[in-house]
């Protein structure tokens, strides 16, 4: 199993929670943030121990590193509006109601950036039009840098599915897996995505399904829908010790080749070792070009996991299975592709997609949900 | 500011300097610095020692608990 990112899992929560924070001045903190909170608490954004300085900040954007070298590529900031009066030295309460966050922030820096040069070095396009370019526009002008301590948060939806790279360090040790693929996901599977797992799984010892949960457009597939389709793939399809599904709570900055390395970086954390990269990795739009997420590993020799690059894969009539661009001769025409839009179509209308788009059983849990898609 | 200190010179043998010029001619390294670098932080990650964590045995045994009650180990 790889060493956590930086050499050490970061846990910063404290276990004691009398303390009386009512001194403290209290920031109350978006969602999102405070999901960022809590990986950086976990140790899911090891080594981060809190909100970003501005020389890290500004390593990150020249040097895709932290300034002690070690790789990083999406800043992880906290947006202040100034108005608190707070000063480097002060201990803040970072509150949000929906996670039931509570984190206490050492301020060590208070500084403001140039947005145009964040966005154009992350997301290479200063387009309001992108979302991870208007969310950082829409951030206040300040940003608070410093170490958190997690303190509290409550019980959530899907918490039964959702383990700390502690957990899963213990677990994958348990189950005596050395080499673990991740396989990241914001949609139920449909064959093609069966295909790209079960191909990696045979050269290593298990399988990490990662689904991304949180916020989603209209017409995307909800939270509930994607998790038991997993599970009725893998009580179908899988053998069940060399499986695991659990979530990740954050959101996504559709960054690309640079989130791409993130999400590895968040895999190598829960201890895996291989991570599968598709197609256009975290992108939107057409801001990055279709393999930019598979070149940028070629700048990490330290990244300490292994990217598995799939290009395309589609079922090919005459092989008479799925394949991929490297194993079959055949041209287009041949081909069916395993088009996600056409799924939901389908799904849309209460009907069973083909057997070699989906399986069976997995449409059938999909049908089982009144309202599979998010309104 | 992080320009400072952010870079150091190191001594490498002209001849070899001479032999890495000629390698990385039409790669996508764009100096003999850079092509030092790529190669130093691959030879650094790849001696760094796998380490076993350090769970104590009250925080593993917590961690198990939780992990077959929610059905992830027997």
């Amino acid at each position: 199993m790889p060493k956590p990112h930086g050499g050490k899992l970061i846990l910063r929560y404290q276990e004691k929670k009398a303390d009386d924070f009512s001194d403290y001045t209290k920031i109350e903190i978006n969602t999102n943030l405070s999901e960022d909170v809590l990986n950086i608490a976990n140790g899911v954004f090891s080594p981060i121990e809190g909100f970003l300085s501005r020389n890290d900040l500004e390593n990150i954007i020249v040097d895709k590193r932290l300034t002690n070298d070690t790789p990083w590529t999406i800043p992880i900031l906290l947006d202040y509006d100034g108005k608190s009066n707070i000063k480097p030295g002060d201990r803040v309460l970072l509150v949000n109601n929906e996670t039931g966050v509570k984190a206490i922030l050492e301020v060590e820096e208070i500084y403001d950036y140039d947005k145009k040069k964040l966005v154009d070095a992350i997301f290479r396009t200063k387009d309001e039009n992108h979302p991870g370019v208007s969310n950082i526009y829409s951030m206040k002008d300040k940003f608070l840098g410093g170490k958190i301590t997690l303190i509290d948060s409550k019980t959530r939806e899907f918490d039964e599915y959702n383990l700390t790279p502690r957990e899963t360090r213990i677990l994958f040790k348990e189950k005596r897996w050395r080499e673990i693929v991740a396989f990241q996901t914001r949609n139920p599977p449909h064959i093609g995505h069966e295909y790209v797992q079960k191909t990696a799984l045979t050269f290593v010892d298990g399988v990490f399904i990662n689904p991304i949960i949180g916020k989603k457009k209209v017409g995307d597939f909800r939270d509930d829908v994607i998790l038991k389709s997993y599970e009725t793939l893998i009580q179908n399809y899988y053998l069940k010790e060399r499986a695991v599904m659990s979530i990740l709570r954050t959101s996504m900055k559709y960054a690309g080749p640079r989130e791409a390395i993130h999400h590895a970086i968040i895999r190598k954390n829960f201890g895996c070792t291989h991570f599968i990269v598709g197609r256009d990795h975290a992108g939107v739009g057409t801001y990055y070009g279709p393999y930019d997420a598979h070149d940028i590993f070629n700048e990490f020799p330290d990244l300490g996991i292994v990217p598995v690059f799939f290009r395309s894969f589609s079922r090919c009539i005459k092989c008479g299975s799925v394949v991929n661009d490297k194993i079959c001769p055949h041209d287009q025409e041949n081909h069916i592709n395993f088009s996600g839009k056409k799924i939901r179509e389908i799904l849309n209308n209460g009907k069973i997609p083909p057997e070699d788009m989906m399986r069976k059983e997995v449409a059938e849990t999909i049908l089982q949900f009144k309202q599979p898609f998010v309104k | 500011m992080t320009e400072e200190k952010k870079f150091t010179t190191i001594s490498i043998p002209t001849p070899l300097a001479e032999k890495i010029k000629k390698r990385i001619k039409g790669t996508g390294f764009t100096s003999l610095s850079s092509y030092v670098t790529y190669v130093l932080r691959e030879v650094i990650s790849g001696v760094e020692e796998e380490r076993e964590e350090a769970f104590s045995k009250d925080d593993e045994k917590r961690v198990k608990d939780r992990l077959k009650s929610l059905g992830y180990l027997e």
